[in-house]
């Protein structure tokens, strides 16, 4: 059931450039901006939105970078990595907030004007010149001096180990080669940040880990800070000093790439770095943790008691026993077990959850095994939502629309009609049909995640609006289906005044 | 394998038709004129036909042809440029409906065209025939040969290149002297061949268009083309085809020259028309 869904998941992740969503669609980002100096920052963000054609690409970010990092943007196609980088160059206009590079805002300066260099997705090199007029163009445009130029190119050429192919036409050199002049001829003008547009996405595998190298090599001996846009979560945890993990516009995380992997700030993060078992669970209290209709030890603290919460537990965290033996905690049956290298990959079923395990000691398809975790095995992440939040109006006695539907609801406060209000609707009061006109309303299935006995399902309206339910029935992306709401569960609130 | 024979075969076929009209009405005519260039009246082989081209007026003809193409072929690319490139900035889905709208006259055969400028210009508004309205008539009548090519090229480049250029530095003029306008080349030299090359042996544009009266100004003068219509028109099959050879042999050259002069300057994207 897992494979399925993260099969789902992947091709949620390649449709999705079309429109965002996510999970947390409209919850505060969870950002741990380590606080810098204001000499230390060199790019900042504020308030930055950006809508294109009526959809939210980035929404509200706010982003301070270190000067001389390597930092990563990390996210799924289609999160805003990449509008958030056109922006820093220059590329596009934000809707709204502002661009600062070293606390000078440039939220209006043209890209030719801003003191930043881009390495293009795809290379981009001028097809009309040869290597090294591609390399000079910058320093040209700048009426450097002619040997200068010489001798800064050939430098650079140098740096990417391409001397002697200054002569050639761009067009003759490999993927590699292309890239290797692109990003000299960005460094040769010394930016003070070099932007990085997934630069390596064309390349093939080998040749992805040999540039990953020079890349981390360059960064290290330059010092000049480097902003570089990723969806590869390896590439990222690998090369990055910091890592930004981005999805539908808002930013999930900031952290070092172990950080981001040992304590992933929501299930969207622990899903998105490396392969994790999300379960839902409930805190009892202070280290003690209850999933799966068991008590475990935790090392988190600090949640309301009986807090609903979500855990990751990675594949490696999962020590596996023999039947019967006494450290572990649940027993299990193996599924399938396939050997990986280094690890046997195993999906072992345990009081209705499927984890995925993985450990050098192999155990047999059929096998009944018994498994346990250490309580630093464990890690507790604040639920992002239980609650489907909607503004409308109230247009009757005991009516209120939203999501341009009409539904009738319990007016226990007598909120007059024509009354703006904020409606929730909790996850267990949405009910999902397979035939569009049994429901209230209809959408379009846009993301599950499955969490442990149940999927969490994301539902996209005509509306543009967001349904999120839990469902013990797995849904095909993109599926027409209809919601239906139990319309006394529906709990109407006026909107403050702003006044 | 055997298949593969077949299919081949049947290919093969499928040219035929193609194969017999380009015989009858390419390969055939050429030989033909070939033939009548060589001979005189009586069918006996001469270069007497080609004497006639140190004539004054022929070499006059030559040069007007020549200049009314040259002024056509800028004229219409001064025209082209800008507009191509506002057409790739408009939405795409109002940029098809205004393309048309420039396409459409290449729809309505060319003669009806000219006596359409003939009507408005001439009859209408009162303009004198002659070389201007020859040339009015001649950027009417080529301007979407010189709008396509060039249009197409600007629509498929790529926008990450001038994108480039402008994070290297470059201001938006820079970028489009560099960058831009460099790229375009194969765009721009297969309008003009496309636009000078029929310019430069038109007739019919300035038969109807032409200067019909008295003396004249030099530039009002016969074309080239009308040149050798007006040997044709007489029977004289033999002047005639020596002349129309010089004008093949002159466009054969004049292709060949912006060949070798955009060789290697030009990107791969984009056609040529050669």
């Amino acid at each position: 059931m897992k494979k399925v869904f993260k099969a789902f998941f992947e091709k949620f992740r390649r449709e999705k450039a079309e429109r965002p969503l996510s999970e947390t669609a409209n919850t505060q980002p969870s950002v741990e901006i380590h606080p810098l100096k204001k000499s230390e920052r060199i790019i900042e963000v504020q308030g930055l939105t950006k809508v294109f054609d009526g959809v939210t690409v980035i929404d509200n970010m706010n982003l301070a970078i270190k000067k001389g990092e390597f930092v990563t943007l990390l996210g799924p196609s289609g999160c805003g990595k990449t509008t958030l980088l056109r922006i820093i160059a220059g590329f596009e206009t934000p809707t709204e907030g502002q661009v600062f590079l070293e606390n000078v805002n440039v939220t209006d300066v043209p890209p030719y004007r801003r003191p930043v260099n881009t390495v293009f997705q795809r290379y981009a090199l001028f097809p009309h010149l040869n290597v090294f007029k591609n390399i000079a163009y910058g320093l040209k445009i700048k009426k450097i001096d002619k040997k200068v130029i010489a001798e800064k190119v050939n430098a650079a050429l140098k740096m990417v180990d391409l001397e002697g192919y200054g002569h050639r036409d761009v067009s003759s050199l490999s993927g590699g080669q292309q890239q290797r002049v692109a990003i000299a001829r960005a460094l040769v003008c010394e930016p003070k940040v070099l932007l990085l547009d997934e630069p390596l996405g064309a390349l093939d595998l080998k040749m992805r880990k040999d540039m990953q190298e020079e890349l981390m090599a360059m960064h290290k001996r330059l010092g000049i800070t480097f902003l570089y846009v990723t969806h590869d979560q390896e590439e990222a945890l690998t090369m990055s000093d910091t890592v930004v993990v981005i999805n539908d516009g808002v930013i999930q995380q900031i952290g070092t790439p172990k950080k981001i992997y040992d304590e992933p700030a929501n299930a969207f993060v622990a899903d998105f770095i490396g392969e994790s078992n999300i379960i839902s669970g409930v805190m009892l209290k202070d280290f003690c943790v209850r999933f799966l209709g068991q008590d475990f030890e935790c090392v988190d603290k600090g949640f309301a008691k009986n807090e609903k919460v979500d855990l990751v537990i990675r594949p490696e965290d999962i020590k596996v026993y023999p039947e019967g033996d006494e450290k572990g905690q649940l027993v299990g049956k193996v599924l399938s077990s396939i050997f990986k290298g280094t690890f046997y990959q195993m999906e072992i079923l345990a009081n209705e959850y499927q984890f995925t395990v993985q450990s050098t000691k192999e155990s047999k398809e059929g096998d009944t095994v018994s498994i346990g975790v250490k309580p630093d095995g464990i890690h507790i992440m604040k639920k992002l939502r239980s609650t489907n939040t909607f503004y409308g109006k109230v247009t009757g006695e005991d009516t209120v629309e939203f999501c341009g539907t009409e539904f009738t609801f319990n007016n226990v406060d007598g909120i007059e009609a024509g009354t703006d209000v904020e409606i929730s609707v909790d996850f267990d009061a949405v009910s999902l049909n397979d035939d569009e006109t049994d429901g209230d309303l209809g959408g379009n299935v846009s993301q599950t995640l499955y969490k442990g006995k149940y999927y969490q399902v994301q539902v996209y309206t005509d509306t543009d609006e967001d349904f999120f339910t839990d469902t013990v029935d797995d849904w095909d992306i993109n599926d027409r289906i209809g919601i239906k709401i139990d319309h006394s569960k529906i709990v109407v609130k006026r909107l403050e005044n702003e006044e | 394998m055997k298949s593969k024979k077949k299919l081949r075969l049947s290919k093969g076929t499928m040219a035929f038709p193609y194969f017999a009209v380009s015989v009858l009405f390419v390969i055939v005519p050429l030989v033909l004129i070939l033939v009548y260039a060589f001979t005189d009246a009586s069918g006996n082989f001469t270069f007497e036909n080609f004497a006639r081209l140190g004539a004054a007026s022929s070499w006059k003809s030559i040069i007007r042809s020549f200049l009314i193409a040259f002024f056509t072929t800028v004229i219409c690319l001064l025209l082209s440029y800008p507009t191509a490139l506002a057409l790739t900035k408009i939405k795409a889905s109002k940029r098809m409906i205004i393309l048309m709208i420039f396409i459409m006259p290449m729809w309505i055969n060319s003669l009806l065209r000219i006596y359409a400028v003939q009507l408005f210009y001439a009859d209408t508004l009162g303009m004198e025939k002659g070389f201007v309205l020859t040339l009015i008539g001649m950027v009417y009548d080529f301007f979407p040969f010189m709008l396509l090519p060039i249009y197409t090229i600007l629509a498929d480049m790529d926008k990450m290149v001038l994108e480039a250029s402008a994070d290297l530095g470059a201001k938006p003029a820079e970028t489009f002297f560099k960058v831009r306008l460099p790229l375009s080349m194969p765009g721009i030299v297969s309008g003009a061949l496309m636009v000078f090359m029929p310019a430069m042996s038109s007739f019919a544009v300035s038969d109807i268009l032409g200067y019909d009266g008295g003396s004249a100004t030099f530039l009002d003068g016969k074309l080239f083309g009308n040149v050798i219509y007006y040997y044709f028109e007489r029977g004289n099959y033999n002047s005639g085809s020596a002349l129309a050879l010089l004008l093949l042999v002159l466009i054969l050259f004049s292709t060949f020259l912006s060949n070798v002069l955009t060789k290697g300057k030009t990107a791969r994207k984009g056609g040529t028309i050669a």
